[in-house]
């Protein structure tokens, strides 16, 4: 066979298998739905209306797009040198702090505009500690990154609610409902019509570009996917593994960064509680299903992002929780750890 | 500490620490098996669900409680299928897990938020609960607390003087060994995954029918399947050392009602967190005296040299890796 027979050949199978995993993950929430008393076409209906329907919502996905690609791209570093950062949550949140600090003495001077870039840095910045800590931990103490990065997560939870309350609470009466909203001129500028920020999107194709330029162009990306699949043989190479794992995980706190420091500046205009509305955990079951890889990510984390925005009709039209959209999310990675087994048990049988 | 009365403060870490003790216990037999089941958090709110609202259409406290142990078994069912016969990322199907139990109990769990339901009363132990002291600490509680004690001593006994303790510590540490001897690791581990799961779900149980009664979302339960998950380690995969790692962690909760007693400026869910940062710390120190003991063959002489020493406990060998026996 030509590699190009070959290569349409895999193609084929690999849409043939992706149709088959949808339809599967579809047929097993018709059942859940009717197991839940819900008729499941309305709720099918609705989660592609809530998503799809109208040009404001599908700029609601699109916004909602950009934070959870922001995140997989940093995973995609981690999970290459072979690292778990579960911590991805409160590196985000720890992005959306800091950049809420430098908006807040910004508020203060007369240059808007410069502080909102000096935000998206310290959000970089911020994030980027927080999962270097997580990789210290691991690195220094072998403290499993799972657990550390787990920790911290609660612990930025913490940090933000004491700030919520606390030092940066509104004048009056403290809430759930975050700080004070910023002076519009620190809001992240958006399109006339509609809702959606240009400079978020930007900043989304560009971390994708850059993370896939990173990981096969250049000698840090070589050097991550040589930790990843062999650690004690790259360190017997000269590699400084733990050097490596820490570039990697700064590299994936940055990217949660700059997904918290869009929510503050886009979406929220100002911190609140669940800064992190769960992208990042999200994000991980998006590179799962990208299996690992970069180049698959902005397409499922798209899906991903209809189904979010989708379900949040659900309690309202059909008395249904929205947390369907997890449950879909869900299912269908375990469909596709089902689907390798089976592509790696044939594989085998051919040889 | 005016009015902080000790008996009822460890009256009520006993029984606040309940399903923290049958969770981490359960958790810890999974994991002598060489088996983590990372879904402890999803599998915990899910059972959780599944025991009120069982408890609340049949009316039978019983039932309700088994229903959640079900479902507890049945999530690690699905970790034990996917990693011990199937060989995936033990780490990866637990996570996906996790949200997606989590997600399935707060979609199912709609139409019982928030009823009022069923839930465990007191059944003080007769003679047993006027022993001064002992008696209003250990034996004034609920059928659930008395279950989570005594989960603490089988398991233990069960681990460390039975001969199939034996056979599922020797698949957890070396399982090539194990079935070079003839011992069918495969199902070792999956039962044993099962079991922990059982337990784990009695864990979700005791919470929705016992220690904080109904459903909701939040429920209240969120974070504890971490905090077990974390235990273990802080146990040295040790059940008794595990359990009182609960109990120090639901000190900890019950003290942070008192902390806020005391500075009332700041919220109470910044010191529901301040078990996290104990548990890194709790981690580091056991990385620090397992690199310690190297030299020092512990003959521990200094008060951190034994704190660590106690800490210490090493993780089975084959722990997070799937063997196939070929």
């Amino acid at each position: 066979m030509t590699p190009l027979a070959n290569r349409m050949q895999n193609l084929k199978e690999s849409v043939g298998e992706t149709l088959f995993l949808l339809s599967g993950v579809l047929c097993l929430t018709f059942l859940l739905l009717l197991v839940a008393g819900a008729p499941p076409f309305a709720a099918f209906y609705h989660l592609f209306i809530g998503a799809l329907g109208s040009w404001s919502k599908f700029t609601q996905v699109l916004m909602a797009w950009i934070p959870l690609t922001l995140c997989a791209c940093g995973l995609v570093f981690t999970f290459r040198v072979g690292l778990w950062n579960i911590g991805v949550e409160g590196q985000m949140v720890a992005g959306a702090v800091s950049a809420t600090a430098v908006l807040r003495i910004g508020a203060e001077s007369g240059m808007p505009g410069v502080f909102l870039v000096l935000a998206f840095f310290g959000g970089m910045l911020g994030g980027g500690l927080w999962a270097v800590i997580a990789g210290f931990l691991r690195t220094r103490f072998e403290v499993n990154e799972i657990f550390a990065g787990l920790g911290l997560n609660f612990v930025a939870l913490g940090v933000t609610l004491w700030l919520i309350f606390g030092p940066w609470k509104r004048p009056g009466v403290a809430s759930m409902s975050g700080t004070e909203v910023f002076p519009p001129s620190m809001w992240l500028p958006t399109l006339p019509s509609l809702r959606l920020s240009p400079i978020g999107l930007a900043l989304a194709i560009a971390a994708l570009v850059g993370t896939g330029w990173v990981l096969t162009r250049t000698r840090l990306g070589l050097a991550l996917k040589g930790i990843g699949n062999n650690p004690k043989a790259s360190y017997l190479h000269g590699l400084k593994t733990t050097r490596f794992m820490l570039y990697a995980m700064g590299l994936a706190g940055g990217c949660a960064g700059l997904a918290g420091t869009f929510q503050v500046t886009g979406v929220y205009h100002r911190l609140i509680p669940a800064i992190s509305s769960n992208y990042g955990y999200l994000a991980l079951l998006v590179v799962m299903l990208a299996n690992y890889k970069v180049w698959g990510t902005p397409g499922i984390a798209f899906f991903f992002a209809c189904l979010n925005i989708g379900s949040i009709q659900l309690p309202m039209m059909l008395h249904l929780d929205s947390s369907l959209s997890g449950i879909i999310q869900g299912t269908l990675v375990l469909a596709v750890l089902l689907m390798q087994v089976w592509r790696k048990r044939r594989q085998t049988d051919n040889y | 500490m005016d009015n902080l009365n000790i008996t009822i403060l460890l009256a009520s870490i006993v029984a606040g620490a309940a399903p923290i003790v049958l969770a981490a216990v359960g958790e810890t037999v999974t994991e002598k098996s060489g088996v983590i089941n990372l879904s402890l958090d999803g599998s915990i709110l899910l059972s959780a669900m599944v025991a009120f609202a069982v408890a609340y259409q049949s009316h039978n406290l019983v039932l309700g409680f088994m229903a959640g142990a079900a479902a507890g078994g049945l999530v690690a069912a699905i970790v034990g299928v996917f990693s011990v016969y199937l060989g995936q990322s033990q780490v990866a199907v637990g996570f996906v897990l996790t949200l997606t139990a989590r997600d399935l109990a707060y979609f199912f769990g709609n139409p019982y938020a928030r009823l009022y339901g069923p839930m465990v009363s007191p059944w003080p132990i007769p003679f047993l609960h006027k022993i001064p002291l002992l008696g209003p600490i250990f034996f004034q509680h609920s059928t659930p607390v008395y279950i989570s004690v005594l989960v603490i001593g089988v398991c233990w006994w069960y681990l460390y003087r039975t001969p199939s303790g034996l056979c599922l510590r020797a698949v957890g540490e070396h399982p090539q060994a194990a079935y070079a001897r003839g011992i069918n690791t495969r199902r070792i581990q999956m039962w044993h995954t099962i079991a922990g799961g059982l337990l784990v779900g009695l864990a979700g149980a005791t919470f929705a029918l016992c220690t904080k009664p109904g459903w909701g979302r939040p429920q209240g339960a969120e974070g504890t399947g971490w905090i077990a998950l974390a235990i273990v380690i802080f146990g040295g995969w040790h059940p008794v050392k595990a359990a009182l790692g609960a109990y120090l962690f639901a000190f900890l909760q019950v003290m942070g009602i008192h902390f806020q007693r005391w500075w009332p400026s700041v919220p109470s869910q910044v010191f529901q967190v301040a078990p996290f940062p104990l548990m890194i710390l709790a981690l580091v120190l056991v990385n620090v005296a397992q690199q310690g003991r190297g030299y020092t063959k512990g003959k521990a002489t200094s008060v951190l040299g034994r704190i660590v020493n106690l800490l210490s406990g090493a993780a089975p060998a084959a722990l997070g890796r799937s063997f196939r026996p070929e």
